[in-house]
Parts: structure tokens; sequence; C-alpha cells
């Protein structure tokens, strides 16, 4: 008989019984609500024990990926540990190795974790504030097996994290750090199907580590990424990503501004008109759309409009 | 056999939530009840009542249709026009997939049947 163990208390769940069914008997009340595996309301993390296949059908891949099932139609076959929300794993103690400005606004902050961090490229980390506890989520722009956690860190006026960074943050000094989180990230679902990735400001950060790991997975389709800013000013790693255009023939990077000049190979307007008008059918694309939380939610609308599925469509959204 | 199983099971409730959800987005008349919603929820709360409506498994009482629109009823005027459009979307997705005008009457009928609850009446 299966333990399900949550929010520190053990229950067990009888024979055939779904986790939903065996918590509620114990007067323990999930959200849920067609209990058919379909409306996905009861989705939930495994942080122990390996849901069964059958209970993570319909989900998005990067959920799966992570130990997201749905309880109602889970019947577990071993003990597993849940959570309803993402849960810390502990803060991390983690150095910063280097400090680097990428453009007037825009740090590279490398840091050094004490203990490897298993994560996917594209996700993201919390980062505690030494002095006041401040907590700010940043994108991982590195790769896992580069070892150093790379974070691409925009000056926010009075930011009281984003200012610490830039002015008083010292190589050397430490963080505590938690993570990783989030859902947007590469899978190697299908190596043949094209990509779609728009980066606004740094929203490029998550997208630099996921081009690199498709590619790194021998990902052949098409890759058309997309990284805009007001202005030319606000774009940074151009080298890098020509660099890569020149190395994968299916690498092309497009460098986009709002106003002013424009950078070569790149184009000038609004990046959600930009988008659509180069490529305006996106039946069976992957997307990947993370910056700005308004042009984010914009271009996913568009892009599912331009024929995307929603499940090929992934987007992370930050200030 | 059922129509859900009819028209191909859950693999098929997935291609008419695509078409379905696009026409209704598409509908400058409805779609800013769509507005600033989390489109991954509604996608699956599409794809159950669409089970629902196939006759497939589900485990529908109202009550999540009822709570799920009452704000839009009362704050901004959701009314029997509006369900209408829907409708009309669900027909031409029904269409679009090749199902028959008897088997898609049927359908409409059933979808037809949730409006008090969408309406809170």
């Amino acid at each position: 008989m299966p333990m399900i163990t949550f929010d520190g208390h053990d229950y067990d769940c009888h024979q055939g019984e779904t986790i939903l069914e065996g918590l509620t008997r114990h007067g323990v009340l999930l959200p849920s609500a067609c209990g058919q595996g379909v409306c996905q309301t009861c989705i939930s993390k495994a942080v122990k024990g390996k849901p069964p296949v059958e209970s993570q059908k319909g989900l998005k891949d990067t959920l799966a990926a992570q130990g997201y099932f749905l309880t109602c139609i889970c019947t577990p076959e071993e003990d597993m540990e849940l959570a309803v929300a993402d849960v810390s794993k502990g803060w991390l103690k983690a150095t910063v190795i280097e400090k680097q400005l990428l453009n007037e606004s825009v740090m590279r902050l490398r840091l050094q974790s004490e203990e490897t961090l298993d994560y996917f490229a594209g996700q993201f980390i919390n980062l505690k504030h030494p002095e006041t506890e401040l907590v700010r989520s940043y994108s991982l722009a590195s790769l896992p097996d580069e070892g150093v956690l790379e974070l691409h860190v925009k000056r926010v006026p009075n930011g009281q994290m984003s200012g610490y960074l830039h002015d008083d943050a010292k190589v050397g000094g430490s963080f505590t750090i938690d993570g990783p989180v989030g859902d947007c990230f590469y899978t190697d679902k299908d190596l043949d199907q094209s990509l779609l990735m728009v980066g606004v400001g740094t929203g490029l950060a998550p997208l630099y580590g996921i081009v690199r790991d498709a590619l790194q997975h021998g990902h052949r389709g098409d890759i058309h990424l997309f990284h805009a800013s007001l202005a030319e000013s606000g774009l940074y790693y151009a080298d890098e990503l020509n660099a890569l255009a020149q190395q994968h023939e299916n690498v092309h990077y497009i460098p986009c501004v709002l106003h002013g000049e424009v950078p070569e190979g790149g184009m000038k307007g609004d990046i959600q008109q930009l988008v659509q008008t180069a490529v305006p059918q996106l039946t069976g694309w992957r997307i990947y759309v993370c910056g700005d939380p308004e042009i984010v939610n914009g271009l996913k609308q568009t892009c599912f409009m331009a024929g995307a599925s929603m499940a090929d469509i992934y987007t992370d959204p930050f200030v | 056999m059922s129509l859900y199983d009819e028209l191909g099971g859950e693999a098929s409730i997935d291609a008419a939530v695509g078409i379905f959800y696009r026409r209704v987005l598409g509908d400058a008349y409805i779609k800013r009840f769509f507005e600033g919603i989390d489109m991954e929820k509604q996608a699956g709360k599409q794809k159950a009542f669409l089970t629902m409506v196939f006759g497939g498994p589900n485990n529908y009482t109202g009550m999540d249709m009822r709570v799920g629109h009452k704000h839009l009823v009362e704050k901004m005027g959701l009314n029997d026009t509006h369900f209408e459009h829907v409708l009309a979307h669900l027909r031409s997705t029904l269409a679009e997939l090749g199902v028959g005008s008897d088997k898609i009457q049927e359908i409409i009928n059933i979808a037809d049947s949730v409006r008090d609850d969408v309406l809170n009446r």
C-alpha cells in the first residue's frame, strides 16, 4: 500500500485508489474539478517517487520532465511525496566569480554554487539579498555542464537588488540561491521542428541557454532567434549570436529595435508586428518567448492564432 | 459507441480545442471576455467542456461553469448573444473537423444545455 506524503503528513492510499481519492478519504482536499485527467486543475508535483506515465497525460513535456502529474488519475505504484506548488529545495551558497557589463545597463554575473545545481537551460533561480533578505528571480543563461551559473542583471531604476548587484556585490562575495524553477526549456521531442525564439531585453538570458542546449541536443530544424530592445544600446551578445549563426546554418539571429539605428541583419519596429510579418504561419512550430510580460503574453496569443499549438508555446514573462 | 469515441477520443478533442479557441479569440465581438486570462488554464477548461459535450468521460455539475462566468455576467455584461457566438464557433469547428450535420446538431443541443449555468440564471 503506497504512502503519500503531503505537507509533512503521511497518508495511505488503498489499492486501486487515486491519490486524489486517497487524500480526500483522509480529509485532505486538493483543488480538483473534472476528475478525469482533462482540466488539469489538480496538477501536483512529485518531489519524491515517480508518478506513473498515465498520470502525466496531456501535460506539457517540460512539466512532466519535472515530475508534475494529475492527482485525479494517479494510482500510485510507489511511495510518493507531493507538493501542490513549487517547493524550495533549500538555499545553497554561491560565490560571485565574475562581473562584466554587457551593455550600458546589463551586467553578466557568474556564480559558482557550492553544490552542483541540476537544472534545464532556461530555468531560473531565486537570489537572496545578503543584507535585506529581499529575493529576486534571475534566468540562467548558462548550460548545466558549464559549471558556473550565468545571470544577466539589468539595472532597474531604484532597484534594490539590481543596484546592489551592479554597485556593491564583489567578486569573491557570496549569496544564497535556490531553484531551479520554471518550465520554459528545451526538450528533444522533435529535432526537426522549426523553433521561434523571441527575447525582449534580458529575456535573451534564458534563450541564450535554450538555443545552445537545443544545438547540443543536435537540433536540426531552423532556429529563428529575435532579440528585441528599444534601441541598439539595449542589445548585447550580438557577436556571440552572430558567431553561433555562422557555425550552425540552421540558426538565424535577428536583432530588433524600436528606435534609432538598425543593427546589421536586423529589423526596426514593434517586435510583435515584426515577428508576425517575418513568420506569419506557425503551424507545427515550437515557440519560446521571454521577457516583458505584456509583450510575452501578446506574442503568446499571436503565435497561437498563427497556428502554433498551445503545447508548443513556452514562455517566461518577467520584469 | 459514444460520439466521443466515434470522433477519435482525446486526440480529436485536442484538435477541436485548438480550432475552437482560435475562432473564439478571433471574434472581435467576444474576445474581450478572454483578455488577460491564462491561456493554458482556459484551454484545459475548454477541453473539459468539449469532452463533456462530445459525451466523453466527465464530471460535469455546472458549478464550475457558474463560478467561472459569474464575474463576466455581472461585471462585463455577458449575455445570450455572446453565448450564441460561442455556439456558432463550436458549430464551425465541428464542421471543419468533418462532423456530419446531424451529429453537429446533437452536440450543439448538449452545449446549449449549459446556457443557464454560464449565464448564471
